[in-house]
């Protein structure tokens, strides 16, 4: 990029400036300058720290054009000039018809993308009426227990016209199975569908936790249901691989990115090993990722996910197809550095990690609402998490031009910095026998829990400022924030209504097609069939999760991973 | 004589898997010399109990973020109660608003520690507490 003479005049300059600097530097405005992920940051960046990239080939390699492989200044040409980022909310809540109304009111808003939270009992596959439902049914998310309850999500709505993304890790494969029931009841054909299932089980066993099954069958699930719907779904995208929630859990941004990735190359070998040619599937794979607060290194994350991505689908890989190199993902800001305390001000941190989201080239953002700190949020505060968004995209100015930040010393230097440090981190999980390895061992989940306990003693240690917290605190703050309740009522109407569609349903079908998944469950057959026959039969999720938690077993953490650092 | 050490067991009730929060709290006990028992996720009241009565600990710390606390507090305050063992210190964090964590302290959680609360103030409120029922 620069020629040995520039780079040596600029040294000289620098060492001069170096002197000059250095009458200041007795008195620091703060005693360290860190990132949120610890990383100490230079006082000054300059050509020189980019020389890495020091011929013009290797700068054409590294950073690029925006559309062209590696990707690092985002996956389209004219980014946001052509088309803004998906402005995709979160919700979920209540009984399916409550949902229902929700989605309804979303679509009459102009909305085209629905985003659907279930609640924990369907997250880890027990029906509403189980006894280890009780107190969660319709919390954090609509229950859903059979293709009843599907249909009435989605009544009204052509499944044809609008993207859904759900999110579900464990019983992904059920319930997109039982969305394609409910769209070749409307007559809707399955190449029509668009949408994103969640679908990412690694980063359960690192982070999030919501698991059924071992590893392995889990695994094969996926590939059963990406070999499936690369013939029959082609435009869903049928995994989206999370680093969202191994950042809540605690990592920092760098193992937010090397673990995820690792994850993602896992499915990616998990589904070459199955037999599907990495082409077949890989343009389907989409990733999320979490908006902390550290807004420049949150950006560099971003750009080097997407170089790291690129160059291992390509060289590593194999693939052919561009669609196959470039890494889309969507965005949510960080609810772990929200704050319960003066809650107003998280709209301001929201704001800045959704702006890095932005100029990180994000596809689609989540804003968190003020007040999830104390509640599920309240009408309110989801609408200013929303005008956030747009403030942001008409406002501002950022989406004029195609990654405005590429070629600042700091950001690419932080960029490679980020490349590098997730590299070592790759060696690290191979040295050890792969993520599945980590995962058994512990690893992942105590590099989590080390950095999370690292935080927290910093807090405490005042060493990190968080507003609001352990610094410009508010004796009597008189918090009035409205509190959004789930009545219980919901837990007694979900429960009776699985009681009645199992008493109507067709009792031989069910035992039929659940005996049919027991027997493809303990052989090699396609499980993602046997599901759909079980969804069309109204076989539950808590029955379906039942006969391969017989078969399968069901996963508990080991010793080592339960460790607290 | 050697001060004996305060005994908790830390738990996971419920079927949320957020864990970050647990680990903390259990790593900050440790270094401030508590003995810690972590059981681990999705623990059911009477899983809990048990494992409490049986590791004859002074206290019990649960942590819920599901919004299913209303449900999961009382009901291992019946079972301690069930089980003759309501010496044991019960006590919890998660997202709570304020008038369910009047409502829980209301019905004997000994304390209820929401977002922000530093892991000193649950260590001097476990060392008071454990004090306070060995002079009753």
């Amino acid at each position: 990029m620069y020629s040995p003479e520039f780079l040596k005049k600029q040294k000289e300059r620098r060492l001069k400036w170096e002197k000059e600097a250095e009458k200041f530097r007795a008195k620091k405005s703060l005693p360290r300058f860190f990132t949120v992920s610890g990383v100490d940051i230079d006082e000054l960046y300059t050509p020189e720290s980019i020389a890495q990239s020091d011929s013009d080939e290797s700068s054409f390699d590294r950073i690029g054009f925006p559309g062209e492989y590696p990707y690092t200044r985002g996956v389209h040409h004219t980014m946001y000039r052509t088309r803004l980022w998906t402005m995709r909310q979160f919700a979920g809540m209540g009984t399916p018809k409550q949902t229902n109304e929700r989605f309804h009111y979303i679509l009459k808003q102009g909305g085209t993308g629905l985003s659907t939270a279930f609640d924990l009992p369907t997250l880890m596959g027990y029906d509403s009426d189980h006894p280890r439902s009780l107190g969660e049914v319709g919390k954090c998310g609509v229950a859903v227990d059979t293709l009843a309850d599907m249909e009435l999500i989605f009544d009204g709505i052509n499944l044809g016209d609008v993207s859904t993304s759900m999110t579900i890790n464990s019983p992904a494969s059920i319930l997109l199975a039982m969305y394609l029931a409910v769209a070749e009841k409307q007559g809707v054909p399955f190449e029509k569908l668009r949408g994103t299932l969640q679908n990412d089980i690694l980063k359960e066993y690192i982070a999030q936790k919501e698991f059924i099954f071992p590893p392995v069958p889990s695994l094969r699930l996926i590939t059963d249901m990406m070999l499936y719907c690369s013939k029959h779904v082609p435009q869903y995208n049928t995994i989206s691989i999370s680093g969202y929630h191994i950042r809540e859990a605690g990592a920092t941004a760098v193992q937010e990115l090397a673990f995820t990735l690792a994850d993602g190359f896992q499915y990616v070998e998990s589904a070459i090993e199955a037999g599907l040619d990495v082409d077949q599937f890989a343009p389907r794979l989409s990733h999320f990722f979490n908006a902390h607060s550290d807004f420049f290194e949150e950006i560099a994350k971003y750009r080097a996910a997407r170089r790291i991505w690129a160059k291992r689908m390509k060289n590593k890989y194999g693939a052919k197809n561009p669609k196959s190199w470039l890494m889309r993902f969507h965005t949510q800001t960080a609810g772990c550095s929200l704050t319960a305390q003066q809650p107003e001000n998280n709209i301001v941190r929201v704001a800045l990690q959704a702006l890095s989201g932005v100029l990180g080239g994000t596809q689609s953002l989540h804003t968190n609402s003020m007040d999830e700190t104390l509640a599920l949020p309240s009408e309110k505060a989801v609408l200013i998490a929303l005008r956030t968004q747009q403030v942001i995209a008409y406002e501002t100015g950022v989406v004029n031009t195609v990654d405005p930040l590429a070629g600042s010393y700091f950001v690419e230097a932080l960029t490679d910095q980020m490349e590098a440090e997730a590299e070592k981190y790759f060696d690290e999980i191979e040295r050890r026998g792969g993520v599945l390895q980590c995962i058994e061992e512990g690893y992942f989940q105590r590099e989590l829990s080390r950095a999370a306990y690292a935080h927290q003693r910093e807090l405490e240690k005042k060493e990190r400022i968080i507003v609001g917290v352990n610094e410009f605190t508010m004796e009597d703050e008189g918090i009035d924030i409205p509190v959004l309740y789930i009545d219980k009522q919901v837990e007694k109407d979900q429960s009776a209504f699985v009681k009645k569609v199992k008493a109507e349903r067709d009792a031989e079908k069910v035992k039929a097609t659940l005996e049919q998944l027991r027997q493809v469950a303990r052989g090699n057959g396609n499980t993602f069939e046997a599901l759909l026959d079980c969804s069309r039969a109204y076989c539950s999720v808590g029955e379906m999760c039942d006969v391969l938690r017989e078969e399968w077993g069901e996963y508990t953490e080991t010793q080592e991973a339960m460790l607290p650092t | 004589m050697t001060e004996q050490k305060i005994r908790v067991l830390l738990a996971k009730p419920g079927l949320d898997g957020h864990d970050r929060g647990i680990k903390v709290i259990a790593a900050a006990f440790r270094d401030a010399g508590f003995e810690v028992i972590y059981t681990g996720l999705r623990q059911t009241p009477q899983m809990i109990v048990d494992a409490a009565v049986q590791e004859d600990v002074d206290a019990i710390g649960v942590s819920i973020l599901s919004g299913a606390h209303m449900t999961l507090f009382p009901a291992i305050l019946d079972e301690l109660k069930e089980r003759k063992a309501e010496d044991i210190i019960l006590f919890g964090g998660g997202i709570i608003p304020d008038d369910d964590k009047a409502e829980l302290e209301k019905l004997g959680v000994s304390k209820i520690f929401t977002p922000g609360a530093p892991t000193e103030e649950a260590i001097q409120f476990l060392k008071c507490e454990v004090e306070a029922r060995k002079e009753q």
